[in-house]
């Protein structure tokens, strides 16, 4: 049996059923990390005043914001991969779905070296409040990066055989992982000033 | 695909470097902002306005939010609402306080 509305539009939503899917997870994701957000203002309100800032006076800013725009041109990169697509131009489709996976890697790899970092000084979640929610935001941030790349992976590797026999369905495969994609550069671009910066 | 199409993909391709663009340089801009001499409030308030920028930006036009349709915008503006009532749930702890204390 075919699955219905996977090309086409649903008549009464106005899209097709994945994208919808995608978008009712992307709420949630917005809810679940509403809530961690919201459990930093608390943190933050209840702590000395100055503390949270001078807490985060361990955190490295150049790497952070070199990890910032690997997201940003991580983003870009997806993108381009959808538009590949729409031009029927797969080799570049491949070669811009490759460079989104290296961006992640490379996100992954400073992320890394930031926590070893952290953890060589002795500074880990129970250190203070600050560091509870760094640690508790930033490391649902990075499960969030490695569950993306999974998924980047197979449409990069075995599943995108798909293209030969549904180059529609495929293309809007790459739409919505694309959307999920933004979206944790979207929350990364919160994170970034509220624990770097401020 | 017709040539109308590949100008269309064209002018979004030119959209899509022009957001890049803004974006690292916003990026480039709140790390500059944070070493101003601003008050602890006037920080958080310029970090905030920028990173909206920023993220409005990727909604948009990377997740093609300023075409979609209206039942997806629906979905979103619920959520914003659910997550900006959550947001204000440590100030009412301080209202409570305020009373209390």
């Amino acid at each position: 049996m075919e699955i219905p509305y996977t090309v086409d539009e649903r008549p009464d939503t106005g899209v097709y059923n994945a994208k919808l899917g995608v978008w009712l997870f992307l709420a949630s994701e917005v809810m679940l990390f509403g809530g961690l957000f919201s459990a930093y203002v608390f943190l933050r309100l209840g702590a000395d005043v100055g503390a949270f800032h001078e807490w985060g006076q361990e955190l490295n800013i150049p790497l952070a914001t070199l990890n910032t725009m690997i997201l940003i041109s991580s983003s870009m990169t997806m993108v381009m991969s959808w538009v590949s697509l729409k031009m029927n131009d797969f080799k570049k489709y491949k070669l811009y779905m490759a460079l989104t996976l290296l961006c992640a890697l490379c996100f992954l790899v400073i992320k890394y070296l930031e926590y070893s970092a952290k953890i060589h000084h002795h500074i880990y979640p129970s250190t203070n409040t600050f560091y509870a929610i760094y640690f508790t935001l930033t490391g649902l941030h990075g499960l969030h990066i490695i569950g993306g790349m999974i998924v980047l992976f197979y449409l990069w590797g075995p599943g995108s055989n798909m293209w030969n026999s549904k180059p529609e369905q495929f293309t809007n495969r790459i739409e919505i992982v694309g959307l999920y994609w933004h979206f944790v550069d979207l929350v990364w671009i919160f994170l970034f000033p509220i624990l770097y910066l401020l | 695909m017709s040539s109308g199409n590949d100008v269309d993909i064209q002018n979004h391709i030119k959209i899509y470097m022009m957001v890049f663009a803004s974006l690292a340089v916003l990026t480039i801009v709140t790390v500059a902002a944070s070493y101003l001499e601003l008050s602890s409030g006037e920080s958080i308030f310029l970090a905030l306005v920028i990173a909206s920028v920023k993220g409005s930006l990727v909604a948009c036009f990377f997740m093609h939010l300023i075409s979609e349709k209206a039942f997806i915008t629906w979905i979103l503006m619920l959520t914003a609402g659910f997550f900006f009532i959550l947001m204000f749930v440590p100030l009412a702890t301080y209202i409570d306080q305020a009373q209390i204390g």
